[in-house]
């Protein structure tokens, strides 16, 4: 679709909005319907929506392979991470009440904050991975 | 009145899904499909799995199908009025037809065993929802109660999700990915 300007200008023009709203959901899953798996989902949304408008090699510039195989594995160890930090802070797997981040109340809302980051990198990331690979590259006349 | 003008407009897709033969307006009518099917949710007051249905079922899948699409052929493949009178072909299509209508019998005899829609009495509202609904804040801190089942409560399963999907994006890269020419 490189050739249609009206797609290119759109998509230009939606991208950092839709990401905005992106990380919108996914910092205030713990207030309102929403989450990281939500958030993440729209985030990758807004990256193929720009693919898709510029073409892969275009994409590939802004995110290149290799960063987002690295992402797709982080998300899942941020979750994991989290989970380890709890057990070495004294409490159960996931315990996030044993965080030493002040007020019990506090530790696990950040507790949970930090793995809806996680859930988010990951759902994104595998989105735009699956994305990249599924679509057959278009020809391009060189 | 609106659910079952919902329910109708649902029926219509699905029905007009199956019967296109480009495959290209089949997704797009599944995305319709989706969307109503979001609004169905919000409707039921479950905003949660509103959202998911809305951003998964309606823009990724359609987005993936779209992409599988562009590897495969737009338009199904045409059968002839022979091929379509073979007894094989017959057959096979009555067994779908008696499978389908079998399958959808046992749902239907499961459904009426359900109490009914949001009856205070049914087991689900005695003991888990109340528990959730009176303790999240106190347990976990945070006010949505979805979130805290879903991040705390239920953490593990959460952790087991965002595995399936980081499982699913290894397998992509490695069944698909290109390889660079040495």
């Amino acid at each position: 679709m490189k050739e249609h300007i009206i797609v290119r200008i759109v998509a230009k023009f939606f991208t950092p909005f839709i990401q905005l709203f992106a990380f919108y959901v996914i910092a205030h899953g713990d207030l309102g319907p929403g989450g990281g798996f939500q958030g993440g989902v729209i985030l990758g949304a807004s990256i193929i929506l720009y693919v898709i408008a510029f073409g892969m090699d275009e994409g590939r510039k802004r995110i290149s392979q290799k960063v987002s195989d690295i992402l797709v594995s982080t998300g899942a160890l941020v979750y994991a991470g989290i989970g380890i930090l709890c057990i070495l802070a004294g409490g159960a797997y996931l315990e996030y009440a044993e965080l030493p981040l002040g007020s019990h109340h506090l530790a696990s809302h950040l507790g949970m904050y930090g793995i809806e980051i996680g859930v988010g990198i990951t759902v994104a990331f595998v989105m735009i991975t699956i994305f990249f690979e599924t679509a057959k590259k278009e020809r391009t006349d060189s | 009145m609106i659910d079952i003008l919902l329910l109708l407009i649902i029926v219509a897709c699905a029905i007009f899904a199956l019967f296109m033969k480009d495959l290209l307006s089949a997704t797009i009518i599944l995305g319709v499909y989706s969307f109503i099917m979001a609004t169905i949710f919000t409707r039921l007051n479950a905003v949660d799995v509103a959202f998911t249905e809305a951003s998964v079922g309606a823009g990724i899948t359609s987005v993936l199908m779209i992409a599988a699409l562009s590897r495969t052929k737009r338009y199904e493949h045409y059968y002839t009025k022979e091929q379509r009178k073979k007894p094989s072909a017959l057959f096979s299509k009555i067994m779908s037809l008696v499978l389908v209508i079998v399958t959808g019998a046992v749902l239907v005899y499961g459904t009426l065993d359900m109490p009914e829609f949001g009856d205070p009495e049914a087991p689900t509202n005695q003991h888990v929802s109340p528990r959730y609904i009176e303790e999240t804040h106190h347990d976990t801190g945070i006010n949505n109660m979805v979130t805290a089942v879903l991040a705390s409560y239920r953490g593990y399963d959460t952790l087991g999700e965002t595995t399936v999907i980081f499982t699913a994006g290894t397998a992509v890269i490695l069944l698909l990915r290109r390889k660079k020419k040495v």
